[in-house]
C-alpha cells in the first residue's frame, strides 16, 4: 500500500513503546565486519589485514541481557564499538528495533546514540578529569538541549539510582572516587540519555570482587526498573553465567557458539566453549584443574587459520576444518536458538566425528 | 528475572557502599574544583610564591616606571657618565651617555617584558590551535601540520629568529614576530601530543558515543585537559623569549637604541666593562633574574597540576 510520491500520506508518530513490536528484535547485527589494515613499508602500503570482526551475526531480543565471552583479542570491543559506531564498519547492517541505521528510511547514526550507550571497562579513563561527577553526568542531556535545571534533577536523581548519595558526590571530581564509585558515575552517565540498551564492555572487570558484586546487582536493579537490554561483554565466565539470558562465544572475530545460558554452560557443543569452561577455576578440590585444557596464545588476527579459526588448537581438527569455515547453524537436537559454528556438528560435512542427520 | 539471586553475599545496603567505598585523601581537597586544588597546592610551595612575587613586582616596575623614578630615561649628561653603583641621586649607577641605571631598566622592563610574553602568546593562540587540530584530527591533516613544523625544528631557535629578523629587518615588531614564529613549532609539538593522548581515553568515545559533535568535544573535553600541559610549557618558554630578545638586540636586530631595553642596555654598556663592571652587568642580571623566575614559576605549576598522580 504504497503512496504516489507526490502524495504526502499523514503518517502519526509511532510511540517508542510500541515501535517495532515486542518480537522484534531490539538490534540485529548482520555480517559485521572490520578489517585493520597494517600500514609498513617505505610507501605505507597496506602489509596486513587484522580481521578484528569477520562477518559476525546476532541478535538482542527486547529486555534480555546477551552475555559475549573469549579470550582477549577476539573482537569483543571492537563488536562493541562497531555496534555503538565508534568505529566505522568495513560492511554490515544493524538494525534498531526494525529500524536499519544510516540507511534510507532508516534511523540515522545520531539517533541510534541516543538509544544506545555504553560503559567502558576502565572507570577513570571514561570520565573527564576535569569535570565534576554532575558535570560529567548531566554534560550529553544539556548537549542535547535538555534544560539546565531539568538536566541537573535528572542528574540527582541517577545518582540516588545508582547507590551515591548526591550531596555528598555531585561535586566531586573523577579522582576523588573509588573504582567502584566511578563505575557507578559511569552507569548512571550512560543512563542520562535514557537508553534502551546498554552495552556493557567488561564494566566490572577491573573492579575488586566485593564492589564488582555490588555494582552487578546494582546492573540487575536497574534493568528491572527501567526497563534495560543489556549487552554484556566479558571474559568472566562466572559473572556471564550470572547476568546473562543469553550467550554468544566468540573466538577470533567469529562467532563459534550461541544459546541460552544454561544450554551453553550445561551443554556447551563447540569445542573452544567446552574448553574455555574446563578452563573455570573449580571451588571443590576434588576436581581441579590437573591438564590444561587449551595450550598456548590464539594465533594472530594478522593471519587467521584457514577454514575454521579453532583448527590450530582444536583436538578434532581434520582436513575438512582447514578446507571450509563452518557456518553457525542450530544444532539437531538443542533448542533452535542453540547454534554452533563447528563441522562435527553438520551432517554429512566430511569430518569423521560429524554427527548422521538428526542423531547425535 | 524478578527473582535473581544476588551475586554472591554481597548485597549491602547501598548506604554502606558509599562510605565504605571512600578513599583515603586529604580532607581538604575533597570536593573542590581542579582550580582550586591547584591553587590550594601553589599556596603551599613557598619557592613559587616567591618567585611569583618578584615577577609581580617587575611587572609592576614596568607599569608604573614613571612613578618609580624621578629621571627621564633618555636625559642623559656627560658630567655624571658611568658613575658606580651607589652614587647619592643614583643608586644603580649611571650609564656610558650619563643616564640613570634605575630609570632605565625600570623602562626597559616594559619592552623587555613585552618582547618576552608577546611572541609567547602568539606562538600559544596558534600553535595550540594548529597542535591541538593535528592531535585531534590525526591522519593525513596531522602528517602535513607536524611535517610542516618538523622544517623549522631544521634550524637552531636563535638563528631562525636572526635569519627571519634579518629579513624583514630590524625593529621592535619585526623582532616579536620573528621570535613568535620561532616558538610556534615546538608549541605545535606540546599541543599535538598532549592531544593525541587524550584524545584516546574513553571519556572521548562517550562523549562521541552520546552523539556530541566533534567542535563541543574539541571545547568541552580536549581543552580543559590539554590546557594546563600547554601554559606551563609556554611560561617555560617565556624565560627563553626574553633571553633571545635580549639576544637579538643585543645584535642590533631588536630594539634600536636610543630606547631602553635590557638587552640593548648590555650591548652599550659592553664597552663601560673594565671601568663600571658592576654597573655593566645589571641589565644581565635583571635578565637573569626575570628568566629564572619564570622558569621556576612554570616547574611550579607543572608540580600543583599534577593531580592525575594521585589517581
Amino acid at each position: 500500500m504504497s503512496a504516489p510520491a507526490s502524495y504526502k500520506v499523514y503518517m502519526p508518530p509511532v510511540p517508542e513503546e510500541i515501535r517495532g513490536g515486542k518480537a522484534q528484535p531490539l538490534l540485529i547485527v548482520d555480517k559485521l565486519k572490520k578489517h585493520f589494515p597494517v600500514r609498513g613499508g617505505v610507501l605505507n602500503r597496506v602489509t596486513a589485514v587484522v580481521k578484528a570482526v569477520d562477518d559476525v551475526t546476532f541478535e538482542v531480543q527486547k529486555g534480555e541481557v546477551l552475555g559475549i565471552v573469549g579470550e582477549s583479542g577476539c573482537g569483543k570491543s571492537t563488536t562493541a564499538r562497531l555496534v555503538m559506531q565508534l568505529i566505522k564498519p568495513d560492511s554490515g547492517t544493524l538494525v534498531y528495533d526494525g529500524d536499519p541505521v544510516g540507511a534510507f528510511r532508516g534511523i540515522s547514526v545520531s539517533q541510534l546514540r541516543r538509544k544506545v550507550q555504553m560503559v567502558f571497562q576502565e572507570s577513570f579513563a571514561s570520565l573527564n578529569p576535569r569535570l565534576s561527577i554532575s558535570d560529567s553526568i548531566s554534560y550529553a542531556p544539556k548537549m542535547h538541549g535538555t534544560a539546565r535545571a531539568e538536566a541537573e534533577e535528572r542528574t540527582e536523581r541517577l545518582l540516588r539510582d545508582v547507590g551515591l548519595n548526591p550531596a555528598q558526590f555531585a561535586r566531586r571530581y573523577p579522582h576523588e572516587l573509588s573504582g567502584g564509585q566511578r563505575q557507578r558515575v559511569n552507569i548512571a552517565r550512560a543512563l542520562a540519555l535514557e537508553p534502551k540498551l546498554l552495552i556493557l564492555d567488561e564494566s566490572v572487570s577491573a573492579l575488586d570482587k566485593s564492589v564488582e558484586a555490588q555494582v552487578l546487582n546494582l546492573l540487575v536493579e536497574l534493568k528491572e526498573k527501567r526497563d534495560l537490554t543489556y549487552m554484556f561483554i566479558s571474559h568472566d565466565l562466572n559473572v556471564v553465567e550470572f547476568i546473562s539470558d543469553r550467550v554468544l562465544v566468540m573466538y577470533l572475530g567469529k562467532v563459534v557458539e550461541t544459546g541460552p545460558v544454561d544450554e551453553i554452560y550445561r551443554n556447551p557443543r563447540h569445542p573452544y566453549t567446552k574448553a574455555l569452561l574446563r578452563s573455570k577455576p573449580s571451588f571443590d578440590p576434588a576436581h581441579r584443574t590437573t591438564e590444561m585444557p587449551l595450550t598456548g596464545d590464539p594465533p594472530s588476527p594478522l593471519n587467521p587459520p584457514s577454514g575454521c579459526r579453532f583448527r590450530t588448537r582444536c583436538a578434532f581438527a581434520e582436513s575438512i576444518c582447514a578446507a571450509t569455515a563452518p557456518e553457525l547453524d542450530a544444532t539437531p537436537d538443542s533448542p533452535p536458538q542453540h547454534a554452533v559454528a563447528c563441522h562435527m556438528f553438520v551432517a554429512g560435512s566430511g569430518h569423521s566425528r560429524a554427527i548422521s542427520g538428526g542423531l547425535v | 528475572m524478578t527473582n535473581v539471586p544476588a551475586y554472591a553475599e554481597a548485597k549491602g545496603g547501598q548506604a554502606q557502599v558509599a562510605s565504605a567505598e571512600v578513599r583515603k585523601q586529604p580532607a581538604n581537597e575533597v570536593g573542590q574544583g581542579y582550580w582550586r586544588t591547584v591553587w590550594g597546592r601553589l599556596k603551599r610551595d613557598k619557592v613559587t610564591m616567591t618567585v611569583t612575587f618578584i615577577l609581580l613586582m617587575i611587572i609592576l616596575m614596568a607599569i608604573f616606571a614613571p612613578f618609580v623614578t624621578a629621571y627621564d630615561p633618555y636625559a642623559g649628561g656627560i658630567m655624571r657618565r658611568l658613575k658606580p653603583v651607589g652614587t647619592p641621586g643614583h643608586w644603580l649607577g649611571t650609564d656610558e651617555t650619563g643616564r640613570d641605571m634605575w630609570t632605565r631598566i625600570a623602562y626597559g622592563a616594559r619592552l623587555s617584558l613585552l618582547t618576552g610574553i608577546l611572541p609567547v602568546g602568539v606562538a600559544l593562540a596558534v600553535g595550540g590551535l594548529l597542535g591541538i587540530v593535528a592531535g585531534y584530527a590525526g591522519g593525513i591533516v596531522n602528517t602535513l601540520i607536524m611535517r610542516t613544523m618538523d622544517v623549522f625544528y631544521a634550524f637552531p631557535s636563535i638563528l631562525l629568529a636572526i635569519a627571519i629578523c634579518g629579513m624583514l629587518g630590524s625593529g621592535m615588531t619585526n623582532a616579536i614576530l620573528a621570535l613568535s614564529i620561532v616558538f610556534i613549532p615546538p608549541m605545535v609539538r606540546i599541543a599535538e601530543s598532549v592531544t593525541t593522548q587524550v584524545r584516546t581515553l574513553d571519556f572521548v568515545d562517550a562523549a562521541r558515543a552520546s552523539g556530541t559533535t566533534t567542535s563541543q568535544i574539541i571545547r568541552h573535553h580536549i581543552l580543559n585537559n590539554v590546557m594546563g600541559t600547554i601554559l606551563v610549557y609556554a611560561t617555560s618558554l617565556i624565560s627563553i623569549s626574553i633571553v633571545l630578545s635580549a639576544g637579538l638586540s643585543f645584535l642590533g636586530l631588536g630594539a634600536k637604541p636610543p630606547e631602553a631595553e635590557w638587552g640593548l642596555m648590555l650591548t652599550s654598556l659592553r664597552q663601560a666593562i673594565y671601568v663600571q663592571p658592576l654597573v655593566a652587568a645589571i641589565p644581565g642580571f635583571m635578565i637573569f633574574i626575570t628568566s629564572m623566575c619564570f622558569n621556576l614559576m612554570s616547574d611550579g605549576f607543572r608540580g600543583a597540576m599534577d593531580i592525575k598522580l594521585n589517581k
